[in-house]
């Protein structure tokens, strides 16, 4: 049985530690339990001590981290939004389509379980760069899933990000927040309770798909990952909204105890989980499990990870008035087990027990296995970090003036695909339905999405630079929370809360450890700050490929509430006239990790942009109290590419307008121009509302000031260069179009 | 007047379309697909989503649902029908309006804003929209190309059948405003009599000005009119 522990990725340590839980040997069905539900993606036994230092609450809090399937924070009056990320990148590697589709449907039913309704996707992909036809592969075929599966369920996908890098070859990233609205008294918690209470399970039947899915997201990629094919779970969003309809029935009239989705690690998980968490124990008997091919055994049935499945726990009262609402929306479920009082999980197949386990053995941060892994920095951050790319830049500058001239380099990095228009994806996605939204993609730094229950409006972005990251992990990660901050403040919100999905490799390697260390820690820095908790998230180690670790990248899904519709602020410059000014500063150092290095170089030194976390706060109140003034015209983060196309994008919504920009004297104009300076938005206003702007921001000792002017002319002007705008918008609209042949 | 959404399983803009004709004025309720009998309805819309998952076919499994066959007789005795997207495609299926629909000619699912132009006024659904020739309502879909054969194309066009094209702002029908290659530009048909429409936008994603565009609800209230002018 050791052997085949090993073989199941538990190590000889935890082996032992399974027979002293046990008291004996365990069996095969067990030994596949454990071997689930300790591993890294069901016990976040090498994160946990790390994730411990998230603020986790703030006045909104109606759930806490890691209590619940998702985060729920208070809106108004007795309506709450719930959200969550979540990662399905090994999936995704292999089979991209589906993988990306399944990996939509399972966070989708993290929230709905709960009772929340979706009203929103987002997803945030990376890949390897698009000039390989492999990337170009995995990149349309994930688009589509996501596409095929939201499209049908009928959630609106509103926004994410897309970026190419090559340290994502081999192990692309995909990641998707669901966000949905709940009334507080109609929630679903995801405990069992009351001994007696019926275990009913809901849904597809169990087949043989996905089996050690979870295992699986806890090993490297490797060139043979694609035998690991039948890992990969087979999507049903039609199922998936029915099951969305009957739980929104079931929450409304309150008859579930306690319900949970069937994800990674199945009925496993589901059962284990919930029981654990409402400290009883449960037993099953796996005879009466619904499944789909013959001769599955209890190990089988329990690590299937077959798509679109339910938990319920149901009081045997409740229990025909649930079963009405299925028959109607034509659901299978059978009643399988029931809750007891003595806390194991049990299970039950031809009339003998199959497996006996402690509850509190399976229980993630409990009995389950929690590791502080040894931490070394990686020496390549010294190395990096020790190169002046400022310096680097200039001597390039001074070498091959021709290659580094601005009026070459500013249509390029709107060409580059991280930076051009994501327009050929989202068109793909089903993005109005739900009559919600309010900003659609493209449309501004953040989705903006109408709540009519409250009349509030909720703001929703994704963010990460995983460049910044790869060179200092801690401020690369704060900078991922403030940038996501500063997109839904762009648009006029105030954020409330994020969700992290943090995407890292091996955690067995020290230098990994490191980086997801103080990634954790960044993260923290910028939440403080801005007084925002982290309600949940997702831990996905693993992401290498044969050729190394993945840039390490947490991405950030943030919400922000918009009270006031008039507060709903656009990107693009509105009128002829306004003023454009500049809030924060721009410091020319900021060139480290930068498009403009890359483009360059090929290749990212130095260190990353300052997060300046205290000041960044300090801005983005400052630039919501001027919105809710009702002085500001258009705002726009400044991130990827600099100022220079942080103004071409504010052009492309209305090309005939044009801006006159003067670059400051004493500062060298590419520089200028293409560093990536945290925390500065380019706003634009009557020139009265400007002045009163600047008084305000001298006064409260914000960096605030007038750079140019919108015109007419339909030409972008900075300094001595300039563009003719609706050519930069056509190479902005046509760069990923061409490169995908359509 | 009475508006019935029919709610198949997998239909997703059933919601949407429900908050749209009710802020049109009209009172709304829900039809089940299993229901054999409208009620008191004067206006039924069968809304876009993926009924019964659209697997087969779209609009394929929908047709043979009980609530069809009351469709079915509602609109033979001249009762007013739209189909919204997925609605449409299941009108077809029940042979309540002609064509087919072939997968769109990028082969992509595409949501985008259209315009559309009215091309039939005399329609319960286009008569009462006094200004402006011009729709700008999106489309979102994956099987929204119009097929028919030559000669049903014919009959379409000479009996007045096409009711909506899609153009260009300005109403001119053009190939490049062609989102997804249907013939002709066809965007919305109605069956001989004029009292069943299918159209592959989506008026209800159109029906208010902070949604991008509120021209999806004069259809509606056309519709509304028509009724009342005929009660």
């Amino acid at each position: 049985m050791k052997n085949k522990a090993l073989e199941l990725r538990l190590s000889e340590e935890e082996y032992s530690r399974i027979l002293k839980i046990l008291g004996r040997e365990p069996n095969w069905t067990e030994l596949g339990i454990f071997s689930v539900m300790w591993s890294e993606h069901c016990s976040y036994k090498s994160s946990l001590v790390h994730l411990k230092k998230f603020p986790k609450k703030s006045d909104r809090s109606l759930t806490e981290m890691g209590k619940e399937n998702a985060g729920v924070l208070r809106l108004k009056d007795n309506w709450a939004v719930a959200f969550k990320i979540e990662s399905h990148n090994h999936p995704s590697a292999i089979e991209p389509f589906q993988g990306a589709a399944t990996g939509v449907g399972g966070i989708l039913r993290d929230i709905f379980c709960m009772g929340a309704y979706p009203i929103a996707s987002l997803d945030s992909l990376r890949f390897g760069e698009l000039s390989n036809p492999v990337n170009k592969h995995l990149f349309d075929g994930v688009v589509r899933g996501i596409a095929a599966y939201g499209n049908c369920f009928g959630v609106p996908t509103v926004a994410g990000e897309v970026s190419f890098d090559d340290s994502y070859a081999g192990n692309p990233l995909v990641n998707v927040v669901a966000v949905g609205i709940v009334r507080t008294d109609r929630m679903i918690s995801a405990r069992a309770s009351g001994v007696g209470n019926a275990v009913v399970y809901i849904g597809a039947a169990t087949g043989r798909d996905g089996i050690h899915g979870a295992s699986f997201a806890s090993g490297e990629l490797t060139e043979k990952s694609s035998e690991d094919r039948p890992s990969v779970q087979i999507g049903d969003p039609f199922m998936e909204k029915l099951l969305l309809e009957a739980t929104q029935e079931i929450a409304r009239e309150h008859l579930a105890v306690g319900m949970q989705d069937m994800g990674a690690a199945g009925l496993t998980s589901s059962s284990a989980e919930m029981a654990a968490k409402g400290d009883v124990g449960v037993s099953l008997d796996l005879d009466k499990v619904p499944t789909r091919e013959e001769n599955m055994t209890p190990y089988e049935i329990m690590l299937s990870e077959s798509q679109e499945r339910m938990l319920l726990v149901s009081t045997p009262e409740n229990l025909p008035k649930i079963e009405k609402i299925l028959d109607k929306w034509g659901l299978h479920y059978a009643v399988i087990g029931e809750v007891i009082s003595e806390p194991v999980l049990k299970l039950l197949w031809h009339g003998e027990v199959a497996a006996e386990i402690p509850i509190n053995s399976l229980q993630a941060g409990d009995g389950a296995p929690v590791y502080d892994m040894p931490q070394r920095k990686p020496e390549y951050i010294e190395e990096l970090q020790k190169r002046d790319a400022r310096k680097e830049i200039l001597e390039k500058i001074a070498s091959s003036p021709g290659e580094a001239n601005p009026q070459k380099i500013l249509p390029e990095l709107l060409m580059t695909p991280t930076i051009a228009s994501k327009r050929w994806v989202w068109r793909q996605y089903d993005h109005q339905v739900g009559v919600r939204t309010v900003i659609v993609p493209g449309g501004a730094d953040a989705a903006v999405m109408r709540i009519m229950e409250t009349g509030q409006f909720l703001a929703i972005s994704t963010d990460c630079n995983g460049a910044y990251c790869h060179l200092d992990p801690h401020s690369g990660s704060a900078s991922a929370v403030l940038e996501a901050a500063r997109n839904v403040a762009a648009v006029g919100a105030k954020p409330i809360g994020i969700t992290d999905c943090l995407n890292f490799g091996n955690p067995q390697k020290p230098e990994v450890m490191w980086q997801f260390s103080r990634s954790c820690e960044g993260i923290s820095d910028a939440c403080s700050s801005l007084k925002i908790p982290v309600t949940g998230g997702n831990v996905s180690f693993y992401n290498e490929s044969p050729k190394g670790a993945v840039f390490p990248t947490p991405v950030i899904g943030i919400v922000g509430i918009i009270e006031d519709e008039r507060h709903i602020t656009p990107m693009g410059f509105q009128n002829a006239g306004d003023d454009i000014l500049i809030l924060g500063k721009i410091d020319i150092s900021d060139l480290g990790g930068s498009h403009l290095q890359k483009l360059l170089f090929g290749k990212y030194f130095g260190k990353p942009p300052e997060p300046k976390v205290e000041e960044q706060t300090q801005t983005i109140e400052f630039l919501l109290e001027q919105i809710y003034a009702s002085r500001i015209e258009s705002a726009h983060d400044i991130s990827e590419g600099g100022i220079a196309v942080a103004l071409a994008e504010c052009l492309f919504a209305k090309s005939q307008f044009g801006a006159n920009v003067k670059v400051p004297d004493d500062e060298n104009p590419v520089l200028w121009m293409f560093a990536e300076s945290q925390g500065v938005f380019i706003i634009s206003a009557h020139p009265e509302n400007a002045d009163k702007i600047i008084a305000e921001a001298t006064e409260k000792n914000v960096s605030c000031e007038k750079i140019g002017k919108v015109t007419e002319t339909g030409m972008l002007k900075i300094g001595n260069f300039q563009w003719n705008v609706e050519k930069l918008k056509e190479e902005y609209e046509s760069a990923i179009p061409k490169m995908m042949n359509n | 007047m009475n508006a019935g959404v029919v709610i198949f399983p997998g239909s997703n803009c059933d919601r949407d379309t429900y908050w749209a004709l009710s802020h049109t004025g009209l009172n709304v309720s829900y039809l089940w697909h299993e229901d054999s009998e409208l009620g008191d309805v004067d206006f039924v819309i069968l809304p876009g989503g993926f009924s019964y998952g659209d697997y087969l076919r779209t609009g394929a499994f929908a047709r043979f649902s009980p609530v069809m066959r009351a469709v079915s007789d509602f609109a033979g005795k001249g009762g007013i029908v739209l189909g919204i997207c997925n609605g449409f495609q299941i009108l077809q299926e029940a042979g309540l309006l002609p064509g087919a629909m072939l997968p769109n000619k990028s082969l992509r699912f595409i949501c985008d804003w259209t315009y559309i132009s009215i091309e039939n006024r005399n329609s319960p659904f286009t008569s009462n929209i006094r200004d402006g020739n011009v729709l700008k309502i999106p489309i979102a879909h994956f099987e929204g190309n119009f097929f028919c054969d030559d000669e049903n194309l014919e009959r379409i066009e000479s009996n007045g059948q096409v009711v909506f094209r899609y153009s260009d702002e300005s109403g001119d029908v053009i190939l490049s405003r062609n989102p997804n290659g249907s013939l002709n530009n066809i965007a919305g048909i109605s069956n001989e009599r004029g009292n069943v429409l299918g159209m592959m936008p989506h008026p209800e994603r159109a029906s208010e000005e902070i949604l991008g565009s509120d021209d999806g609800k004069r259809i509606f209230k056309s519709v509304a009119e028509w009724l009342t002018g005929n009660s």
